[in-house]
């Protein structure tokens, strides 16, 4: 608690919306399962790695699809894999969101147009929240897709619009 | 007394953090020792071969450049390599060293994403840190050099698509002296760690007369004491003009073709390219990079054959000709799809925790694998 550390003299309370604090808890450590496909995914482990250092924005790789809030769809999602995206996704507990990183799997990339092989966009499979484009992504375009879902996640509402 | 057993199938992957990609392992186990591994390929695969026969030549290389994503110049090299010798280009002096020079930055590239991962995988964390940290000095050199970090589709059919920027060679020059002292960093912090000893020594031996069975090459095979290298003992463009040694395992810290020898080979190899990168840098001539590049590439009718040594070992192409402007066949021989064959043979007997260890040492690349 850098910010509020040793700030103030006596006890102290903030306000402020239930939403606002929970969004904030939400997007400032979003846990990202350690997941590569393809080529994207050494793009992704050079982002996590000492230059760019995802953890700045509380990212950290998970094993495991249990403890992760994000999935970062790394490269060609070929069909064989399609199922395995598909069923690692639904492991993830609520809330999750998903990156899909690079042309592959945005819309089959390099790929589309000879390729047997290739789903043509994960978004097939699984909702997508941030495209980044590019093959691969620089991994400024990774942290500015992760910034894109950062600021998505901050005006969630907890509010059914619909029944109010 | 004995206890009977009942054999269990384990499956790891194809998503599992160090399996290196997508790659599906079938683990059959009597308690916790190893009785066979059976690799199920084919979760990245993205028909090369398909793509070959609808492009033209130079459209190709991109796509040889995802085969291989850690060693892509090396890719590209081997591919034009191959389509220049069907059609009997030669190439300016000035290209033969930039490619030479490009090659072996992608090899120490190559090698410390391999060397970062390994330590990673078997439970140091930092050596990854400090390799990455290392390996953005050298995609900062493709990136002036060609536009891109990873994928670069610089080296064309009979040249390079642009010729260096120039601060390139300084700023080589500058990764060389910086980089020398880093080697021995990485040494200090995790070759000759007595934890990473301990883990790797005496784990998963491939003799030399198991590895030439199976076609093992690359730094697997020198590192069970057989000396064979393509740029030493097949030259391809310059490589005999350079003079570097060719490291092999000697089962230092256990025996002969273990997985801390196929680590160290790696490590010792990046010096060797640092030698190679040096002289060249000595003896790049001026030059026009572009002058060989043919304006239109339709080889005659023939086929052809021709390997280069990738950092994972011996990557052949094998291009048919139909004398139209798409090859009838393009294949690859990829060497990260023969090594990974020997995966059984090295695991047969160990723990479970030793197959990670044995599975970062053999250093697959599953964009190669499954092609």
């Amino acid at each position: 608690m850098g910010l509020l550390d040793k700030q103030f003299t006596d006890d102290n309370i903030i306000v402020t919306k239930v939403e606002d604090l929970l969004n904030w808890a939400r997007l400032s450590s979003l846990w990202q399962m350690g997941f590569g496909l393809a080529c994207c995914a050494i793009e992704m482990m050079a982002t996590s790695a000492s230059h760019y250092d995802f953890d700045r924005f509380g990212v950290i790789p998970r094993p495991s699809p249990r403890q992760s809030d994000v999935i970062i769809v790394s490269g060609t999602v070929t069909l064989k894999m399609a199922l395995r995206v598909k069923r690692l996704y639904e492991q993830m507990p609520d809330p999750k969101y998903v990156i899909s990183m690079g042309s592959c799997s945005n819309c089959g990339g390099p790929y589309w147009e000879h390729g047997y092989h290739v789903l043509k966009g994960v978004d097939r499979v699984i909702p997508v929240d941030v495209y980044v484009p590019g093959c691969p992504p620089r991994p400024e375009a990774l942290l500015e897709g992760l910034l894109k879902l950062q600021e998505k996640i901050r005006n969630e509402s907890l509010v059914n619009k619909k029944s109010a | 007394m004995s206890l009977k057993t009942e054999e269990m199938i384990l499956n790891m992957g194809p998503q599992h953090p160090s399996t290196h990609g997508v790659l599906r392992l079938e683990l059959k186990l009597e308690g916790e020792i190893i009785t066979d591994v059976i690799p199920h390929i084919g979760y990245l695969h993205r028909c090369f071969e398909k793509h070959a026969e609808a492009m033209t030549y130079p459209q190709i290389i991109p796509y040889t450049d995802r085969m291989d994503y850690l060693a892509s110049m090396y890719n590209e090299f081997g591919y034009v390599l191959a389509v220049e010798k069907l059609m009997g280009i030669e190439v300016p002096e000035r290209v033969e060293y930039i490619r030479v020079i490009m090659g072996e930055l992608q090899r120490i590239a190559s090698h410390l994403v391999a060397l970062g991962t390994y330590g990673a995988d078997i439970g140091a964390f930092t050596p990854f840190l400090f390799c990455f940290r290392d390996r953005e000095h050298i995609l900062h050199l493709f990136e002036i050099t060609s536009g891109a970090r990873l994928l670069y589709n610089y080296i064309w059919i009979g040249g390079v698509s642009h010729d260096l920027h120039p601060d390139f060679l300084r700023l080589t020059k500058e990764f060389v002296d910086y980089f020398r002292p880093k080697v021995k960093e990485l040494n200090e912090l995790l070759t000759f760690n007595q934890i990473f000893i301990d883990r790797t020594a005496n784990v998963g031996v491939l003799p030399a007369e198991t590895a030439i069975n199976y076609g093992i090459t690359g730094p697997n095979l020198r590192a069970s004491g057989v000396k064979w290298d393509l740029r030493k003992d097949d030259p391809y463009s310059i490589y005999d003009r350079f003079d570097f040694e060719i490291p092999v395992g000697n089962g230092e810290k256990g025996t002969c073709g273990d997985c801390w020898d196929r680590y160290y080979v790696r490590v010792k190899e990046m010096e060797e390219s640092l030698k190679i990168i040096e002289q060249a840098i000595e003896q790049i001539p001026e030059g026009d990079v572009t002058s060989a590049i043919p304006r239109r590439v339709k080889p005659p009718a023939g086929q052809v054959y021709s390997r280069v040594e990738n950092p994972r070992g011996e990557l052949g192409y094998f291009i048919i000709s139909d004398g139209s402007v798409n090859p009838k066949r393009v294949k690859v021989r990829a060497p990260s799809f023969v090594n990974l064959e020997v995966l059984g043979e090295l695991c047969k007997g160990h723990m479970v925790a030793d197959v990670v260890a044995i599975l970062g040492s053999i250093d697959i690349v599953l964009g190669e694998i499954d092609r």
